[in-house]
């Protein structure tokens, strides 16, 4: 009850302030959008739907390309820590990839996907492999050996000890790298975006550049914050205590 | 056991009883019993376990090689309950993963059934010391595992986890998560866990050391009587000396690093024992007087400062 009436305060400042300013009017209202400007282009935006259509183009993409990454990265994070030469050369390159922006890749994705949806994902998939990779890769080597042993021990094979003990054994180690992959997958997606007509949110953020809408540019930021907050909110929050309940992590 | 024989030091105290007593079989549920595999029969002159030669060497962490087992030589009747003590760092532990196959010797064989063992199987369980129960499923889940490894079908494991589960009295946890267990209760689950894999082998790593008296007194118990209940050959490694007698039909002591066979020692007492036993704490001493010597050994490593500290009694009697 308190908290929430923290975050009600804090909230609530912060909106005044911005209300203050827009109405000291400071600054012309191209250059520091107003509120009750943010709020009409965000009715605007979703009464004629085009905001609802970018969301969904943007969060179907996101999870395309986040699925396959983390399929992808916890194959890749596997082995690369089951293999002692592997984890001494890829290990060194998976970090040091980590300092490239995703967005880097994005000439060469047009070039061998085209000007197209495929480009897109190539970005977000480079953008959040590496982080979920990492995340198996040390996930492996924290969790505790004996899960493994004891796997092996009653009987588990290869794909029975990966499925059924590895797995689920490193996962509250990879929960907060699957939550970052999550972040830089979301970051990739809207730059690429905005890189190219794409229908995504990303696009519909240059599109209030281009129209010198800084209204419509406001509410777009404010819609991609929010569909962050969600998902990290929601959906990792929520994982993560289910894990802790069910591992006797929790405080309780 | 001829070829034991030749391998017990020359100071071996008490000759081996070759001709072994039956364990005393509490009255089975005849019931509930027709659920269990029957043990495998196998010829009497094949040890259900034979360790032959076992050597094992590591390099440290400096790059020397360590000597941890020097030449393992036990054998291990079906049926047998089979005690091994020894100070830490024996490599009495290590023993129990060569068995279990999830180590490899430097030489040697492990036999079970006289066909050396390669890798891991399911004819040998072993319950270790942090018992390595899996946090993200249920007590049910846990003991079923093993069985869903082995790709039995669903009504079938059902029957048999709600038989191991009331085997060790935890019926009523079935849905619970593991850390919602006692220390006591966890233990049973893995014993259930082990039990439900039906092996003919159950390996045990000091699994009662963590718990307090009353509740090893109780799991003593039962274990007795799991183990009569079911017949398997039980290996149980423990420091606990009247543990040790208090359990086993045999007590092995190792020798301290590198761990040798140091003498072994029947245990000719009826049963059932409790540790109180005045003849259980006799048979301890015998064993004791042996393994102080190699604790001391053991303490002057630890400490190897030259000062020799002369320890009366540093193992839990």
């Amino acid at each position: 009850m308190k908290r929430a009436a923290r975050y009600f305060i804090f909230y609530a400042a912060l909106f005044g302030l911005w209300v203050l300013l827009a109405k000291l009017k400071i600054w012309p209202p191209y250059l520091f959008p107003t509120p009750w400007g943010v709020g009409e282009s965000l009715w605007a935006g979703f009464s004629d739907n085009s905001y609802w259509i970018a969301i969904m183009v943007s969060m179907r993409r996101v999870l395309i390309g986040y699925g396959i990454s983390v399929v992808l990265g916890m194959l890749l994070g596997l082995g690369v820590s089951s293999n002692k030469f592997l984890e001494e050369t890829m290990g060194g390159l998976l970090v040091s990839l980590q300092s490239l922006p995703s967005i880097c890749w994005w000439p060469l994705a047009l070039l061998w996907f085209g000007l197209n949806q495929n480009a897109i994902l190539f970005v977000v998939i480079m953008g959040s492999l590496l982080s979920v990779t990492m995340a198996m890769e040390d996930g492996r080597k924290q969790m505790p050996k004996i899960f493994g042993m004891a796997g092996r021990n009653l009987g588990a094979h290869r794909f029975q000890l990966f499925w059924y003990v590895l797995l689920p054994a490193s996962l509250p180690y990879i929960v907060s790298g699957l939550k970052q992959g999550w972040a830089f997958a979301w970051r990739s997606l809207i730059t690429a975006e905005m890189l190219y007509v794409s229908l995504g949110l990303g696009q519909v953020l240059m599109m209030g550049r281009e129209t010198s809408d800084m209204n419509a540019v406001i509410a777009v930021m404010i819609l991609i914050i929010a569909i962050g907050y969600v998902v990290d909110g929601i959906v990792f929050k929520s994982m993560e205590r289910h894990l802790q309940h069910k591992w006797g992590l929790a405080p309780a | 056991m001829s070829s034991n024989a030749q391998n017990v030091p020359a100071e071996f105290p008490i000759p081996i009883d070759h001709d072994h007593r039956v364990p005393v079989r509490s009255g089975g549920k005849a019931a509930v019993a027709t659920l269990m595999r029957p043990v495998d029969a196998v010829s009497a002159d094949i040890p259900k376990v034979a360790l032959s030669d076992i050597c094992l060497s590591y390099r440290t962490a400096k790059g020397e090689r360590l000597l941890a087992l020097d030449n393992i030589n036990l054998q291990v009747r079906a049926g047998e309950f089979l005690c091994i003590v020894g100070p830490s760092g024996c490599g009495k532990s290590t023993l129990l993963h060569l068995i279990a196959g999830l180590h490899h010797q430097t030489s040697g064989q492990v036999l079970v059934d006289g066909k050396a063992v390669q890798g891991p199987g399911t004819d040998r369980i072993l319950i270790f010391q942090e018992l390595g129960l899996f946090p993200w499923l249920t007590v049910g889940q846990n003991v079923e595992f093993g069985m869903k490894m082995k790709g039995m079908s669903k009504a079938a494991r059902e029957e048999k986890v709600r038989y191991y589960l009331r085997l060790v009295h935890l019926s009523q946890f079935r849905d619970s998560y593991t850390h919602q267990l006692s220390g006591g209760m966890r233990q049973r689950v893995a014993l259930a866990r082990a039990l439900a894999t039906e092996p003919d082998v159950l390996l045990m790593d000091e699994p009662f050391a963590a718990l307090d008296a009353q509740t090893r007194d109780l799991l003593h118990d039962e274990l007795e009587r799991i183990w009569a209940e079911t017949g398997r050959t039980i290996i149980f490694v423990t420091h606990n000396v009247r543990e040790a007698i208090r359990l086993g039909d045999r007590v092995a002591l190792l020798t301290f690093r590198p761990g040798r066979v140091k003498s072994q020692f029947p245990v000719d007492l009826p049963r059932p024992r409790h540790l109180e036993d005045i003849a259980v704490a006799r048979a301890a001493r015998e064993v004791l007087d042996e393994l102080r010597e190699e604790i001391n050994r053991s303490l002057e490593v630890e400490y190897h400062d030259g000062i020799k500290p002369h320890v009366k009694t540093e193992v839990e009697l």
